[in-house]
C-alpha cells in the first residue's frame, strides 16, 4: 500500500511539473511569435500595429539615407508593388544593400514608418531568405493579375 | 581521373555498407555464424573506400582541380591551403561526404573496440550502421555527387565563403559532425539490443563510452560554433536561438539525458525502455538536425544556398528510421522488465527529474523551431520565434536542473536520507548563497536573475568539491591527498569535472548578460570611449591587403587609467572574388573581460561608425563547454572500458606492484554499483 502511495506521489508530482512546464512554454511561445508580412500585407492594413513583426521584401534602390549621426539610417523596403519606409538605429550587417533582400524586424507607428530594432543579416551574397522570395512573387502574381483585369 | 576514382570508391563503399547491413543482420538474427563474421570486415572494407573518395575530394581541391563543380563553386586558387581543405565541408556535398566518412569511421571503431562484445551483438550494431550508411551514399550519389564534372572547366572557383575562412571554421563542423553522427553508435546498439532482445545492463555498458565520446564531440563542436560566431560574425552575440544551432542543441540536450539515462540502466537496470527511446530520439534530432541545415527550409544566419529536394530526401530517410525504430520499440519494449525498484529520495528519482527537464526543454525547442515551419507548410502564414521566446522557457526550465544537477551526484541509490543530505550540502547552500548576494555587489549593480545565476553556479561548483572530499576522505590506505584523488575512477572524476564545467558556464552566462555594455556609436579620429574602466580611442583607419581580400583597418588604443592595454585592429575586409564585405573584429581576451571593437561603415568625413563591447566572464562559456567536453574524455578513460580482454586485465591484476592500488580502484569503481 504504502509503494502504491508513493509512485503515486511521484507520477502526480511529475505531472504537475510538466503542467507548469507546458503552460510556461505554451505562454512564452505565443506572446513571442513573430509574423512575417510584405510591403503589400503592410499597405493592406493585415500587419499589427502594436506588435513586432517582421518585414522583408527588397531595399530600394537609392532610398538609403544616413543622418549626422552615423548611425540612424532611412530606407524603403519594396516588393515592387508597394514600398514601406523604414528607420533604423545602429550598424547594418554586412550584406545590407540596396536592391537586395532584406528582412527587418520591429513595430510600426502612427504614421506608417517601420521601426526597425533588427536588421537580419545573411551568410551569403546570393541568398535570398524564402520569404522575400515569396512575398515578391506574390507581389508580382498581383500585380499581373490587376493588370490583365 | 582523380574525381572518377572517387566517385566510384563511393559507389563501392554503398555497395558494401548494403551487404554490411543485410548479411550482419539477418546473420545475427538467424543464427548463421558465417555470416555474422563478415560485419566487421565489411565495415573495415567499407571505411577504406570512403576515405579513399574523400581522399580523391580533398585531392581535387588542393590542386584547384576546377573542373570539379563542387571545387569551382567552393575553392579558388587564391586561398591558403588550410581553407582549401577546409572549403571540402564548405558546401552541402562535401559536408554531406564527410557525414558519411565520419559515419564509416565511427562503424570502423566499433569493429575495431568490441572485441569484449559477443559477436552477434557487434554484427547487429555494425548492420544498423550500415543501413543508415546505405542510405546516405544513395543520398549523395543521386541527389548531391560532389564529384560531379563540370564543362567546360572553370578558369577559377568561386572561392568559399569570406565567413567561412577561418580557422575556427575549419575545426567547428568536424567536430559538431562527430558528435552528431556519433550518435549513430547509441541508436544502433539501442537497435540491436531491441533486434536480440536482450535490452540489460551488459548493453547499457557497452552503449556508454561510445555516447560518451559522441556527446564529447557535440558539445565541443557547439563550443566552437558558439565562438565562432561571436568573433567572426562582428556583432558580439555567442548564441542566438538560431533554427540552425537549435538543430545541434535539440541532440545535445537529448544526448546529455541519453547519458545520464544510461548511467541508471548500467549501474541499476532500471529505465531500459526510457533510455533505449533516448537513444533513438537523440540520434533522430541528429538526422533532423541535418534535415534542416541542409533542406533550405530555414530563414537562418546559417542558410547558404539549398537544395528543398535534397530535404525531401532526407525527410524520406528521417521519417523512415524514426518509424522503423518506434515501430520496432512498441513490438519489443513491452517484454523488458522494469528493473530495480527505488524510493521517492534516491538518486534514480534525482536522474529521471534530469531526464525530464532535459526532454522537455529539448520538445520546447522542437516547437519553437518547427512550429514557424509547420505553419508555413500548411500555407498558414509566415512566423518566426526570437529569443525571447527561447529565454523566457529556458532560464525557469534549467534553473532547477542545475539546481538537482548539485544534488544528484552525492545521493545514494536506491534509498537516500534526507536529512544526512542537507547536513552534507549545507556548506555548499552558505558559499552559494553569500556568493549570490557579494557578486552582484562587487560588480556594482543589482537585477532580479544575476543572484539565481551566481548562487546556482557556486552550488554547484562548491557540490562538486564537497562531493570529490567526501569520495577522496572514504579511500583508505596510504597516500596523500592528491594521489588518493588521482586514485579515484575516472568515470566518476569525469562526472565532477563535466558538473563543474557547468557551474563555469553559468557563470559566464550570468556575468556577460547581466554586465556586458555595447555601444554603436559614430567615431572621429580622436575620439575616445570610456567603459568597464577601459578607454577606447579611435585613431583612425588605414588600407591593408590581404592574399585574397583588401581591407579597412581601424587603430584603437586601450587604455585603462594612464596604462596603456592594448591597441586593437579590427578590420572590414572586402573578398576580391566574392566581393563581399565582412567584418573581422578585434578583440582583447582576457580572464575576466573581453574587449571587442569592430568596424562599421565610414560615415562622413574620415569618421566611423564603431561597435565597441565590454564583455565581462565571456571566455567562461567556452572554458565551461571544454570543461564539460573534458569531463567526458575522463569518463571513457575509466578502466573498467579499457580495450583489454578480460583475461589480460586479470593478469595485470595479479601482478604484485600494481595489484593494490588497481583493486583499490576496482573496488571504488564497484561499490559506486
Amino acid at each position: 500500500m504504502k509503494a502504491r502511495h508513493k509512485r503515486l506521489v511521484i507520477i502526480v508530482a511529475g505531472l504537475a511539473v510538466l503542467g507548469v512546464a507546458l503552460t510556461l512554454i505554451f505562454n512564452a511561445f505565443n506572446s513571442n511569435m513573430v509574423f512575417f508580412f510584405s510591403p503589400s500585407d503592410v499597405q493592406a492594413k493585415q500587419a499589427p500595429v502594436d506588435r513586432t513583426f517582421r518585414l522583408g521584401g527588397l531595399v530600394e534602390e537609392g532610398s538609403l539615407k544616413r543622418e549626422d549621426d552615423g548611425l540612424t539610417v532611412h530606407f524603403m523596403v519594396t516588393d515592387n508593388a508597394n514600398t514601406i519606409p523604414v528607420i533604423y538605429t545602429g550598424i547594418l550587417p554586412d550584406l545590407f544593400r540596396e536592391g537586395q533582400g532584406v528582412v527587418a524586424q520591429g513595430k510600426l507607428d502612427a504614421g506608417g514608418v517601420f521601426k526597425a530594432s533588427e536588421v537580419l543579416a545573411k551568410h551569403d551574397e546570393t541568398y535570398m531568405p524564402p520569404e522575400v522570395a515569396d512575398a515578391l512573387e506574390k507581389a508580382k502574381k498581383q500585380t499581373s493579375a490587376s493588370i490583365s483585369e | 581521373m582523380v574525381p572518377e576514382i572517387g566517385h566510384f570508391a563511393l559507389i563501392l563503399a554503398l555497395c558494401i555498407a548494403i551487404v554490411q547491413a543485410v548479411v550482419s543482420i539477418a546473420g545475427a538474427q538467424l543464427g548463421v555464424k558465417s555470416w555474422v563474421a563478415i560485419a566487421k570486415p565489411a565495415a573495415q572494407a567499407q571505411l577504406v573506400f570512403v576515405v579513399t573518395a574523400f581522399g580523391c575530394l580533398m585531392y581535387a581541391f588542393i590542386q584547384n582541380d576546377f573542373s570539379v563543380t563542387y571545387v569551382a563553386m567552393q575553392s579558388n586558387s587564391m586561398l591558403p591551403t588550410v581553407y582549401r581543405i577546409s572549403a571540402i565541408w564548405g558546401g552541402h556535398e562535401g559536408s554531406m561526404l564527410l557525414w558519411v566518412t565520419f559515419l564509416a569511421v565511427w562503424t570502423g571503431a566499433v569493429a575495431m573496440f568490441s572485441k569484449n562484445l559477443p559477436d552477434d551483438m557487434v554484427a547487429r550494431v555494425i548492420g544498423v550502421m550500415g543501413l543508415v550508411s546505405a542510405g546516405f551514399y544513395m543520398f549523395i550519389l543521386f541527389t548531391s555527387n560532389p564529384f560531379d564534372r563540370l564543362l567546360p572547366p572553370a578558369m577559377d572557383g568561386r572561392d568559399l565563403n569570406p565567413l567561412l575562412q577561418d580557422p575556427g571554421l575549419v575545426i567547428h563542423p568536424p567536430m559538431l559532425y562527430m558528435g552528431y553522427v556519433g550518435f549513430s553508435v547509441a541508436f544502433s546498439f539501442a537497435i540491436a539490443a531491441l533486434l536480440s532482445g536482450r535490452l540489460d545492463a551488459a548493453w547499457a555498458r557497452w552503449s556508454r563510452p561510445w555516447t560518451t565520446v559522441a556527446w564529447m564531440f557535440l558539445t565541443m563542436g557547439i563550443g566552437l560554433g558558439s565562438w565562432w560566431a561571436y568573433y567572426e560574425l562582428g556583432w558580439g552575440g555567442w548564441w542566438f536561438w538560431d533554427p540552425v544551432e537549435n538543430a545541434s542543441f535539440m541532440p545535445w540536450l537529448m544526448g546529455t539525458a541519453l547519458v545520464h539515462s544510461l548511467a541508471v540502466t548500467e549501474k541499476r537496470g532500471s529505465f531500459k525502455n526510457w533510455t533505449v527511446l533516448l537513444a533513438i530520439f537523440a540520434f533522430s534530432l541528429s538526422l533532423l538536425g541535418t534535415f534542416l541545415v541542409r533542406s533550405g527550409v530555414l530563414t537562418s544566419v546559417h542558410a547558404f544556398a539549398t537544395d528543398p529536394e535534397r530535404g525531401v530526401f532526407i525527410l524520406i530517410l528521417l521519417l523512415i528510421t524514426i518509424g522503423t525504430s518506434l515501430a520496432l520499440f512498441a513490438w519489443r519494449a513491452p517484454k523488458v522488465g522494469m528493473g530495480g525498484k527505488f524510493h521517492l529520495v534516491s538518486r534514480e528519482t534525482f536522474l529521471l527529474a534530469n531526464n525530464v527537464v532535459l526532454v522537455v526543454a529539448a520538445a520546447a525547442v522542437l516547437l519553437g523551431t518547427l512550429y514557424p515551419l509547420l505553419l508555413d507548410a500548411l500555407g498558414m502564414g509566415k512566423i518566426s520565434v526570437g529569443p525571447p521566446y527561447f529565454n523566457a522557457v529556458f532560464v525557469p526550465l534549467m534553473a532547477p536542473a542545475v539546481f538537482l544537477m548539485a544534488i544528484g551526484p552525492i545521493t545514494r541509490w536506491k534509498q537516500a536520507n534526507v536529512m544526512d543530505m542537507v547536513s552534507r550540502l549545507k556548506w555548499a547552500a552558505a558559499i552559494a548563497i553569500i556568493m549570490a548576494i557579494v557578486t552582484p555587489f562587487a560588480m556594482g549593480e543589482w537585477g532580479l536573475l544575476r543572484p539565481l545565476g551566481f548562487a546556482l553556479s557556486f552550488w554547484v561548483a562548491s557540490a562538486v568539491v564537497i562531493t570529490l572530499v567526501e569520495r577522496v576522505q572514504k579511500v583508505k590506505g596510504p597516500g596523500n591527498y592528491f594521489s588518493k584523488l588521482v586514485g579515484l575512477p575516472n568515470s566518476f572524476l569525469g562526472m565532477c569535472v563535466a558538473h563543474f564545467g557547468v557551474a563555469v558556464f553559468v557563470m559566464g552566462v550570468t556575468m556577460v548578460t547581466s554586465y556586458e555594455v555595447e555601444k554603436d556609436m559614430r567615431m572621429e579620429v580622436g575620439d575616445t570611449v570610456t567603459m568597464g574602466g577601459y578607454t577606447f580611442q579611435f585613431n583612425g583607419v588605414s588600407k591593408v591587403k590581404g592574399p585574397n581580400y583588401n581591407a579597412n583597418r581601424g587603430h584603437i588604443k586601450v587604455t585603462k587609467g594612464d596604462d596603456l592595454v592594448t591597441n586593437l585592429y579590427p578590420e572590414k575586409r572586402e573578398y576580391l572574388v566574392q566581393t563581399m564585405p565582412m567584418t573581422e573584429a578585434a578583440i582583447d581576451t582576457g580572464l575576466f573581460r573581453d574587449l571587442y571593437v569592430s568596424l562599421g561603415e565610414p560615415v562622413s568625413g574620415g569618421a566611423w561608425s564603431v561597435r565597441v563591447y565590454y564583455k565581462p566572464f565571456v571566455d567562461w562559456i567556452w572554458v565551461g563547454c571544454f570543461i564539460m567536453a573534458f569531463g567526458g574524455f575522463l569518463a571513457i578513460s575509466d578502466r573498467r572500458y579499457r580495450l583489454v580482454s578480460k583475461k589480460r586485465e586479470e593478469e595485470e591484476l595479479a601482478q604484485a606492484g600494481e595489484g593494490v592500488q588497481g583493486a583499490t580502484a576496482h573496488k571504488v569503481a564497484t561499490s559506486e554499483k
